[in-house]
């Protein structure tokens, strides 16, 4: 049952120009097994919790902020239930690792935005830069250059002027500069790790 | 106005009665102000000028009656304006030599009459009114002025609402407003001013007095004050002067320039009047200009002491260098010592021993400090040196480098090569927002993880980096070191987003200098490295735009850069392969022509052209030429237009078949390219072979149809340059022909920049040496403009005008003409130009017209002393002018009174004679000049001459000619051959004689 349902996402998943062979899907889905088995996670058998994914994003992705590997994981979760399933994986995985330019848009969005209601408002942008600056000298001068970055990331990316960035937005100030992808924190693997995984994924075989 | 007057214009401090303006800087800006706004206020504020002042302001003037016109009454001692007030007095009224002037109007008007003598009016009208202000609108408008308040002039204004007062009241804020404007002024003018205090004062004088003395090497004889007392505060100017400013009062006698007696003042340093002999007193007035202090002023005023000076400042270099040395030395000895006192202690525990040994230590401590005193005096020299403008900081080593620089690194361009003067916004000076703004965005650079690294980053990208103000403010508030250490770090985004600015902020000539000192172009050549695509061109992108000066070029060189660009060069070849997708090969190639750029940029030195060949660059270039894309093709043919000027790219771009390249592309759209394109063909064109190949590949017409837009300045100089050498081969020029290209180019005689005209001039000489080509030229009125361009003075020019005149003048219908412009006396002018290539060139184009002109004798009997001076040309060092001088007498000589004309001038005949002679053997033993010989007939009227004076009977002629080697001697064989019976006999007579010569030299021998 297992083999077939591999086939069967390998098969959904395979049909994107830039995702994985058929071959490399099922290395991926031996990846998740053996990754949730170390987990030893009793609750659930099926997938990652958030600790568990959390600490593959560290170990494998380099990464560090707490809160945006939080984020990562509720995008990864699709269907909300507070667990990765194998599908969630290779889906999230081939956006990370093969993902278009269009895919990582909609990803690094679905990161940012929290609270569901489709837009990212001040108060979440200010909550992503909160640590982005070392301390300064008081607190009051730290969170009033963080108020400031968050100024100047609306005054960028806020095209149509009502306080908070649509999805539009977004994809506008992104394609004029994609250095404006990662814009809130790294919520992508690094370019490096990035050629690193997936030589891994090739190389399993 | 009033204001400014009287606290900050400079009045003559002595002087009763009326006291006069002195002849300051600052006054006559003042007063330049002053007769500007007067001036224009007739036109500005046409109500207001016609205010009729309370009282007339009045001076004796210098102005006639006469120059008075239109508007004016006038008679032979007196004028009225036409104007009058409302009790019809006139507003101006001239009663010679006093004036009396009522309305700024009429003012306004006096000054456009007065012309250049306004100044000199408006200086008399204020020394006669010393408070203008209070004249013109009454004692209490000027106390009103006092309060400094404008709310009291309004209140004014609501107060009383007639008009007249309301005129007033502008009138009065109008001159509220120059006031102002003049302490403005007044006040700029003042800071730049440096004040001097007693102790720097004192300072400065004993130090030079401990550089003075008797002997040569000292920087002044003497040097001492005039008075010996010193007031508790440093002064010793008498109280009633040190009112003025004034600190004290020396006596220097310099080397080479009489007693000064000078004045050092708060407000600089300058002569006075001197000493007066009986009673001792001085002359306070001021006789100099200010200096801002006595080193400056005695480097002016003597050349010694400047030159004393800076012998003393290396000595005190050096001697500072030896002192260190000495010092170590000396503190290695006392530590032994002091180690061996140690132990000697250990052992015997002497109280003896240890005493003198203490002795010891304090001798040498005392010593150190002497030295110490003397090391600082000589370091208080090397500020005061470092301090006048005459010796720049720091120039001494700078210059140094540069010359190092200069023999190791010499540049095809020597664009940017002086370093210019780093400009730091001026603290006061107002800042703009962006500095402000920019300043926080850098904060958050420095103090920021990478998200926030990145908005920074890219916020500062939104700024206008073009505008010199931001790229001045990222790095005045410290922003260059942190995008430079950005490049260090592992974050890619970071690297990007600063490397997106420092290329834009790298336009600026500063910035780049900056980034050089910095140390960013050893990691953004590491960053060539980098396997994304996209750093790897931003680095080489800005590498491109930092390396247009040759420091920056050579450090390229030494970390590598140039292999890692030319590597770069390599990318669009290896995924030239047809697997690759498409958009990989679109960003290799840009990878590519970020990488030609960057070359480009460095192939301005002669060192890196050699490293870019040696990189395997040439074969790279010549494949990437070979693709369509225009944006690649500039920086590469740039590159190897650079890299043409040497000799072995030449001949690898003959190889490689780049020429065809080269003029495939002439026929692209791009300007750019067209340019070039032509340039390098230009570089590359003086090789025979190359020239051909154009010819064969067909770019003799793009070049031609390009001749046609002229809008293009650069272009232009490419393409005339290309046309230019590629005309040398006969068969281009018959081509150019073809095309119409010659008519073009008469056409561009006139109204081009030099660098074009000397290219179409060049391109003129070498078409002209056809015949049909002559004639097209006279056809199209081409003459006129050339014989214009013999009164040039750019050398390189003359050389190619004269050529391609000299070139015309051997069509004698030409000639004719060129003769009748004037011409030949312009070329024999040319001999006297400084430059032997033009001496010379101006002597080869003579030949030809003093053979073609109708009366040649006369011709040349015309021009006043212009034997003389072509006789006087034979003592010439320089082969070429001797050789071209000699074909010009031979055909002088043709004409038998111009012969005895010459041998007249000669005023020394044997010694004339003794030059031609040398002349001929020198150049003959040239073998190019042999031929020139030749072909302009030279020899056989020289011979006749030789003959016609007995020349060769001279022992020491006979010499050289027999010296020279077989030339002459040959010659002369061959001209016995010749059928002109006069000739043979010449000749022979002439060899009989060098036989002889040499017959009694053997004799000499044996006997």
């Amino acid at each position: 049952e297992n083999h077939k349902r591999m086939g069967h996402l390998g098969g959904s998943v395979g049909s994107a120009p830039n995702s994985f062979k058929k071959s490399e899907v099922e290395c991926l889905i031996r990846l998740f097994h053996s990754l949730v088995e170390r987990a030893n996670v009793r609750l659930n058998n099926f997938g990652l919790d958030r600790n568990a994914f959390r600490a593959i994003l560290h170990s494998v992705f380099g990464m560090t902020d707490d809160m945006l590997m939080n984020r990562v994981f509720f995008a990864f979760d699709k269907d909300n239930d507070n667990c990765i399933n194998a599908k969630e994986w290779v889906k999230g995985l081939s956006v990370f690792l093969r993902g278009t330019f269009e895919e990582k848009l909609k990803f690094c969005f679905e990161v940012y935005y929290l609270n569901g209601d489709g837009y990212i408002s001040q108060e979440e942008i200010f909550d992503m830069l909160k640590n982005s600056l070392h301390q300064q000298s008081s607190e009051e001068e730290t969170d009033e250059g963080i108020r400031e970055l968050v100024d100047i990331t609306l005054k960028k990316m806020d095209y149509d002027n009502d306080g908070k960035i649509s999805f539009a937005d977004f994809e506008k100030a992104v394609k004029e500069d994609k250095l404006l992808l990662e814009v809130f924190g790294p919520c992508l693997p690094e370019a490096k790790v990035e050629c690193q995984q997936l030589k891994l994924v090739k190389g399993t075989f | 106005m009033g204001v400014a007057l009287t606290r900050s214009a400079q009045w003559t401090a002595a002087g009763y009665g009326t006291r006069t303006l002195e002849i300051t800087p600052l006054n006559e800006v003042i007063l330049k102000e002053i007769v500007m706004f007067v001036e224009s206020f007739i036109y500005k504020h046409p109500q207001e000028a016609k205010y009729v002042f309370v009282e007339p302001l009045e001076w004796k003037t210098n102005l006639d009656p006469s120059a008075f016109e239109s508007g004016y009454i006038v008679s032979e001692t007196t004028v009225k304006s036409e104007e009058v007030d409302k009790d019809g007095q006139p507003l101006l009224f001239l009663s010679v030599p006093h004036i009396k002037i009522r309305s700024l109007g009429q003012l306004s008007r006096l000054l456009l009459i007065a012309k250049d003598r306004k100044l000199k009016e408006a200086q008399a009208c204020i020394e006669a009114n010393r408070d203008p202000v209070t004249k013109i609108l009454g004692l209490d408008y000027n106390t009103v002025k006092e309060d400094t308040s404008t709310v009291n002039i309004l209140d004014k204004i609501t107060k009383d609402e007639d008009p007249e007062s309301e005129i007033k009241m502008k009138v009065g804020m109008l001159l509220k407003q120059l006031d102002l404007h003049l302490l403005n002024h007044s006040l700029k003018h003042i800071s730049l001013q440096i004040c001097l205090n007693p102790t720097t004062v004192k300072n400065d004088i004993e130090l030079l007095k401990h550089f003075s003395g008797k002997g040569e090497q000292t920087v002044l004889e003497s040097i001492d004050y005039t008075s010996d007392y010193e007031f508790s505060n440093g002064c010793r100017a008498p109280p009633w002067r040190q009112i003025h400013g004034e600190i004290c009062y020396v006596l220097v006698k310099p080397h080479d320039v009489e007693t000064l007696c000078v004045t050092c003042s708060t407000e600089g340093v300058f002569l006075n009047g001197g000493k007066t002999e009986d009673e001792g007193e001085i002359n306070y007035e001021r006789k100099s200009e200010i200096y801002k202090d006595l080193v400056t002023f005695l480097k002016e005023k003597s050349a010694k002491f400047s030159e004393n000076m800076s012998k003393q400042r290396k000595r005190e270099e050096r001697k500072k260098e030896r002192k260190e040395k000495e010092k170590k030395k000396r503190e290695k000895k006392k530590n032994e010592k002091k180690k061996r006192e140690k132990k000697k202690r250990k052992k015997k525990k002497g109280e003896k021993k240890k005493g003198v040994g203490e002795g010891n230590k304090s001798k040498s401590k005392t010593k150190q400090n002497k030295t110490k005193q003397k090391r600082t005096t000589g370091e208080y020299l090397l500020i005061l040196c470092t301090l006048s403008p005459l010796a720049s900081p720091g120039s001494c080593p700078k210059s140094a480098e540069k010359i190092e620089e200069i023999l190791s690194d010499s540049s095809s361009e020597n664009e940017e090569d002086e370093e210019p003067p780093d400009r730091r916004q001026e603290a006061n000076a107002d800042l703009p927002s962006e500095y402000w703004q920019i300043q926080k965005l850098v904060k958050y650079l420095k103090g920021g993880n990478q998200t926030a690294t990145v908005i920074a980053l890219r916020s500062m990208k939104d700024f206008n980096l073009a505008q010199e103000t931001c790229q001045l403010a990222i790095r005045d508030v410290g922003g260059l070191e942190v995008l430079i250490n950005l490049l260090d770090t592992d974050e890619v985004k970071c690297k990007i987003g600063s490397l997106k600015i420092l290329k834009e902020i790298s336009h600026n000539p500063q910035i780049r200098r900056n980034i050089v000192d910095l140390g960013g172009l050893p990691v953004m050549v590491n960053i060539l490295d980098s396997p994304h695509k996209s750093l790897k061109c931003l680095a080489a992108e800005t590498i491109a735009n930092v390396a247009k000066f040759r420091r920056a070029r050579r450090a390229v060189r030494h970390h590598g850069g140039i292999t890692k660009l030319v590597a770069l060069l390599d990318c669009a070849q290896s995924s030239a392969k047809p697997a690759q997708s498409s958009l990989y090969d679109a960003r290799d190639v840009e990878v590519a022509r970020c990488g030609a750029l960057a070359l480009w940029s460095c192939s301005k030195s002669n060192a890196n052209k050699e490293a870019i060949r040696q990189a395997g660059g040439i074969p790279l270039l010549a494949h990437l030429l070979k693709t369509s894309h225009e944006n690649m093709l500039i920086p590469v043919v740039g590159t190897l237009q650079e890299c043409a000027s040497e000799e072995n790219y030449r001949a690898a771009i003959k190889a490689e078949r780049i020429i065809e390249n080269l003029v495939k592309n002439l026929n692209s759209e791009n300007e750019q390219l067209q340019e070039q394109c032509a340039m390098a063909i230009y570089q590359c064109a003086e090789d025979k072979e190359t020239r051909d190949l154009v010819r064969l590949h067909g770019g003799l017409k793009p070049l031609a149809s390009l001749l046609n837009n002229t809008d293009n300045k650069e272009r232009l100089a490419a393409v005339t340059g290309a046309i230019w050498k590629c005309s040398i081969s006969k068969e281009n020029a018959t081509k150019f022909r073809e095309y119409e290209a010659i008519e073009t180019l008469v056409g561009l005689l006139t109204d081009q920049p030099e660098e074009v005209l000397v290219n179409v001039v060049g391109a003129l000489g070498e078409c002209c040496q056809e015949y049909e080509n002559r004639v097209l030229v006279r056809k199209c009125g081409g003459l006129q403009p050339l014989v214009n361009l013999l009164v040039g003075i750019n050398q390189t020019l003359l050389v190619n005008v004269t050529k391609a005149v000299g070139a015309c003048a051997v069509e004698p219908e030409s000639m004719m003409i060129i003769d009748r412009l004037d011409g030949v006396r312009l070329l024999w002018s040319l001999l006297k130009n400084p430059h032997p290539d033009v001496k010379a060139s101006a002597a080869w184009a003579l030949c030809p017209c003093i053979q073609n002109a109708k009366d040649a004798g006369e011709m040349v009997r015309c021009l006043v002393g212009g034997l003389e001076l072509i006789v006087n040309l034979l003592k010439s060092d320089n082969k070429e002018v001797l050789a071209s001088v000699c074909a010009v007498i031979t055909n002088i000589a043709k004409d038998q009174e111009n012969l005895a004309v010459i041998t007249d001038h000669g005023v020394n005949n044997d010694k004339l004679r003794r030059h031609l002679a040398e002349a001929i053997s020198r150049c003959c033993m040239w073998g190019r000049n042999r031929v020139a010989f030749g072909e302009y007939k030279a020899v056989a009227p020289l011979v006749r001459y030789l003959k016609s004076n007995d020349l060769s009977e001279d022992v020491d002629n006979c010499i050289t000619i027999h010296e020279n080697g077989n030339g002459a001697v040959k010659l002369l064989l061959g001209m016995i051959g010749s059928s002109d019976h006069d000739l043979q006999e010449a000749a022979a007579g002439c060899i009989s004689n060098i036989r002889r010569l040499a017959l009694a030299i053997d004799k000499a021998r044996y006997t």
